[in-house]
C-alpha cells in the first residue's frame, strides 16, 4: 500500500455531514429557545423539536464513527499550537454535546412521564423511569448544555470568520462543498 | 498574541480601511446571530407574554405554593378504565375508538392556584385523565364543569387573572378592575353569563366535564371532523345546596367524591359533539348550538381514589395536546398556550420539594 497524499480537504462525507448538521443544530437551538418563550407556536415547535433531535442523535453517531475512521487535512500554518489545541478541544466538546443533548432530551421526557412522540403513531420507548426530581434536573441540564452548545458554536464561527476574512488563510476551503481556488489549482496541475 | 502565528499572517497586505470593514463584518455576523437568538428566546423583550409570564402571574396572584400545580392546585387522584363501544371508528382512526378496554389514571381538582382552599359550590371543578393506549400512545385531556371557557386568548387569560385577583383589604376582587376587564373583552362578559347560570351539581361525581376547546378527528380515509367532547355522568344530577355548603369540612366536595368511589364505581359517558361548517373552532368562549350531532363513544369507569401524596398522577402533566394519532388540536390558539403554560408549571413544580396534599391518604382510605 502506498502512502496516500496528505488531504487538503476533509473527506466528502465529512463535509456533507458538517454542513447538514450545522443547519440542523442551529435550527434546533433557535427552535428550542423559541418554543420555551412562545405560547402560540409552542405546540408546532415542540412537534418539530423532538424528531429533529432524534435525527441529530442518529447523524451524530454516524459522524462520530466517520470521524474515527477518516484522516483529517492538516491545520494551516497560520494556526499556533495553542490555537490548534483550542480547535481540537472545541471539536471534542461539539461532538459530545451533539450526542448528549438529544439523549438528555429523551431522558428528560422519559423522567417527566411524557410519551416520546416522533410522528403520528410512532413513539420511542422511555429510557429512564418516571421521576420528578430527575425530570427537573435533566430539564435544567438540557438548557445549560444547549447554551454551552450555542456558545461553542459562536466561538467556532468567530474563529473561522477571523481566519477567512481577516487572516485570509483559506481555512474554510478545508470544509468547502463548493468550488475553491485550491481545488481549481489542483485540477490545473492535472490531478 | 500567542494564539496566532503572527509571522504567517498576511494581515498587513490589506489596506487599513478594508481590514476595519472586515473586522466589522465578523463582529456583525457573530453578534447578529447571538442577538437573534436572544430575541427569539424573549430576553430582549421582557414585556412579551410568554409561558413563564403566565405562570409568574399565577404565582403573584396566589402566592408561592412550591410543589403544587400553579392552577387546579387542590386535587385528588383516581384510576379506572375506559371501555370503547366502537362507535367512534367512523370519526377517527385513533386506537381509542376500537372496541375494548384501556386503563385510565386521572385527577379531580378545583380551579385556582390555592392548594388548601376551602371547597366551595361555585368553584370550577375539573376532571383530567390520561387514557393509556397500546404502543405507548396516550390521550390526555383536562375538562371543566363549565359550558364555555371565559376567555379566547392567552392575553385575555392573563388579564383575567390580574383583574380577578383578590384585594387583600377586602378579600374580594376589585369591582372596578373587573368592570374594565369585561369592557375590554366583551366575549368574556357573554361567556360569564353562561358560566354563572350553569346548573351546578351536588359534587364532582355528578358533574359534566367539557373539553371546551375544539379538536379535529381524522378517520382512516383522512376525513377531518371538528369536535368538542364532554364527560356526562351516569350518576344522576342533583343540585348543590348553595346556601349551606360548608358543613365545617373544608374538603366536603372531595370527601363526598371519596365516599362515592368507595360505595360503587363511578361512570361517565364520553360524548363528542360534531361541529358543522361555521361552528367556531378557534373561540372557546362561544358554545356550539345544542342540536349538534352527539356521538357516544364509550364509558369511563373510576373505581379507585388516591391522595396526590401516593398517586403517580400528581406527576403527570395533563397537556391537552398529548393526543393519539387520529385526534389533533384545532386552530384554537388556547390549545398551544395551555400546552406551553402547563409545561412551565410542570417544570417548576417537579423541581420543588413536595408538600402534603390537602386531601391526604388517610382521607382517601376512609
Amino acid at each position: 500500500m502506498s502512502t496516500p497524499k496528505p488531504r487538503t480537504q476533509f473527506a466528502i462525507q465529512s463535509r456533507i455531514l458538517h454542513w447538514l448538521m450545522a443547519v440542523m443544530l442551529l435550527a434546533m437551538l433557535f427552535i428550542g429557545v423559541g418554543m420555551v418563550a412562545s405560547l402560540g407556536h409552542y405546540s408546532l415547535l415542540v412537534a418539530i423539536h423532538r424528531p429533529l433531535g432524534i435525527a441529530i442523535l442518529i447523524l451524530a453517531l454516524i459522524r462520530l464513527v466517520n470521524r474515527l475512521c477518516t484522516n483529517l487535512p492538516p491545520f494551516p500554518p497560520t494556526m499556533s499550537r495553542q490555537e490548534r489545541f483550542l480547535a481540537s478541544s472545541s471539536e471534542k466538546l461539539l461532538y459530545a454535546l451533539m450526542l448528549i443533548l438529544p439523549l438528555v432530551g429523551w431522558g428528560m421526557l422519559s423522567a417527566g412521564h411524557y410519551p416520546i412522540v416522533m410522528s403520528g403513531p410512532v413513539h420511542l420507548p422511555p429510557i429512564l423511569p418516571a421521576n420528578p426530581m430527575l425530570y427537573a434536573l435533566l430539564r435544567q441540564a438540557h438548557t445549560v448544555l444547549a447554551f454551552l452548545l450555542f456558545a461553542t458554536f459562536l466561538a467556532h464561527l468567530s474563529a473561522v470568520l477571523f481566519h477567512t476574512l481577516i487572516i485570509r488563510d483559506r481555512l474554510l476551503d478545508r470544509m468547502a462543498i463548493w468550488p475553491t481556488r485550491q481545488r481549481k489549482k489542483v485540477k490545473g496541475d492535472g490531478v | 498574541m500567542s494564539l496566532l502565528n503572527l509571522n504567517q499572517i498576511p494581515v498587513s497586505e490589506l489596506p487599513k480601511t478594508s481590514l476595519v470593514a472586515r473586522f466589522i463584518a465578523v463582529g456583525a455576523i457573530v453578534l447578529g446571530i447571538a442577538g437573534l437568538f436572544l430575541y427569539i428566546g424573549g430576553w430582549l423583550t421582557p414585556k412579551r407574554l410568554t409561558p413563564a409570564a403566565i405562570i409568574d402571574t399565577f404565582e403573584k396572584v396566589n402566592g408561592a405554593h412550591p410543589g403544587f400545580r400553579r392552577n387546579h392546585a387542590k386535587g385528588v387522584c383516581v384510576s379506572g378504565y375506559f371501555e370503547s363501544n366502537g362507535r367512534g371508528i367512523a370519526l377517527s382512526k385513533a386506537v381509542i375508538f376500537r372496541p375494548g378496554r384501556v386503563p385510565v389514571i386521572g385527577r379531580f381538582a378545583l380551579a385556582g392556584g390555592q392548594p388548601y382552599v376551602t371547597d366551595a359550590p361555585r368553584t370550577v371543578r375539573s376532571m383530567a385523565i390520561l387514557i393509556q393506549l397500546p404502543y405507548s400512545e396516550e390521550w390526555r385531556t383536562g375538562m371543566n364543569n363549565i359550558p364555555v371557557f371565559p376567555v379566547r386568548s392567552a392575553q385575555a387569560f392573563r388579564d383575567q387573572l390580574i383583574a380577578s385577583a383578590l384585594d387583600p383589604a377586602t378579600g374580594e376582587p376589585d369591582p372596578a378592575k373587573l368592570k374594565s376587564f369585561l369592557a375590554q373583552y366583551p366575549e368574556t362578559a357573554k361567556a360569564m353569563e353562561l358560566i354563572n347560570h350553569r346548573p351546578i351539581s351536588s359534587g364532582f361525581e355528578n358533574s359534566t366535564y367539557n373539553s371546551l376547546n375544539a379538536f379535529r378527528f381524522i378517520n382512516a380515509d383522512g376525513v377531518v371532523t371538528p369536535g368538542r367532547w364532554s364527560m356526562i355522568p351516569v350518576q344522576p344530577f342533583t343540585p348543590i345546596d348553595i346556601a349551606d355548603p360548608g358543613k365545617a369540612d373544608k374538603n366536603y366536595l372531595f370527601d363526598a367524591l371519596i365516599s362515592a368511589v368507595h360505595a360503587h364505581p363511578l361512570q361517565w359517558r364520553l360524548v363528542i359533539s360534531i361541529g358543522r361548517p361555521g361552528d367556531p373552532t378557534n373561540d372557546a368562549t362561544i358554545p356550539w348550538p345544542p342540536d349538534r350531532e352527539q356521538v357516544d363513544i364509550g364509558t369511563l369507569t373510576i373505581d379507585r381514589i388516591d391522595s396526590e401524596d401516593t398517586s403517580p398522577a400528581r406527576d403527570i402533566n395533563f397537556d391537552p395536546l398529548i393526543l393519539p394519532d387520529g385526534i389533533a388540536g384545532s386552530d384554537d390558539p388556547l390549545l398551544s398556550a395551555r400546552s406551553a403554560a402547563y409545561s412551565q408549571s410542570f417544570t417548576r413544580r417537579e423541581g420543588e420539594a413536595k408538600q402534603p396534599s390537602a386531601v391526604s391518604a388517610a382521607e382517601t382510605e376512609k
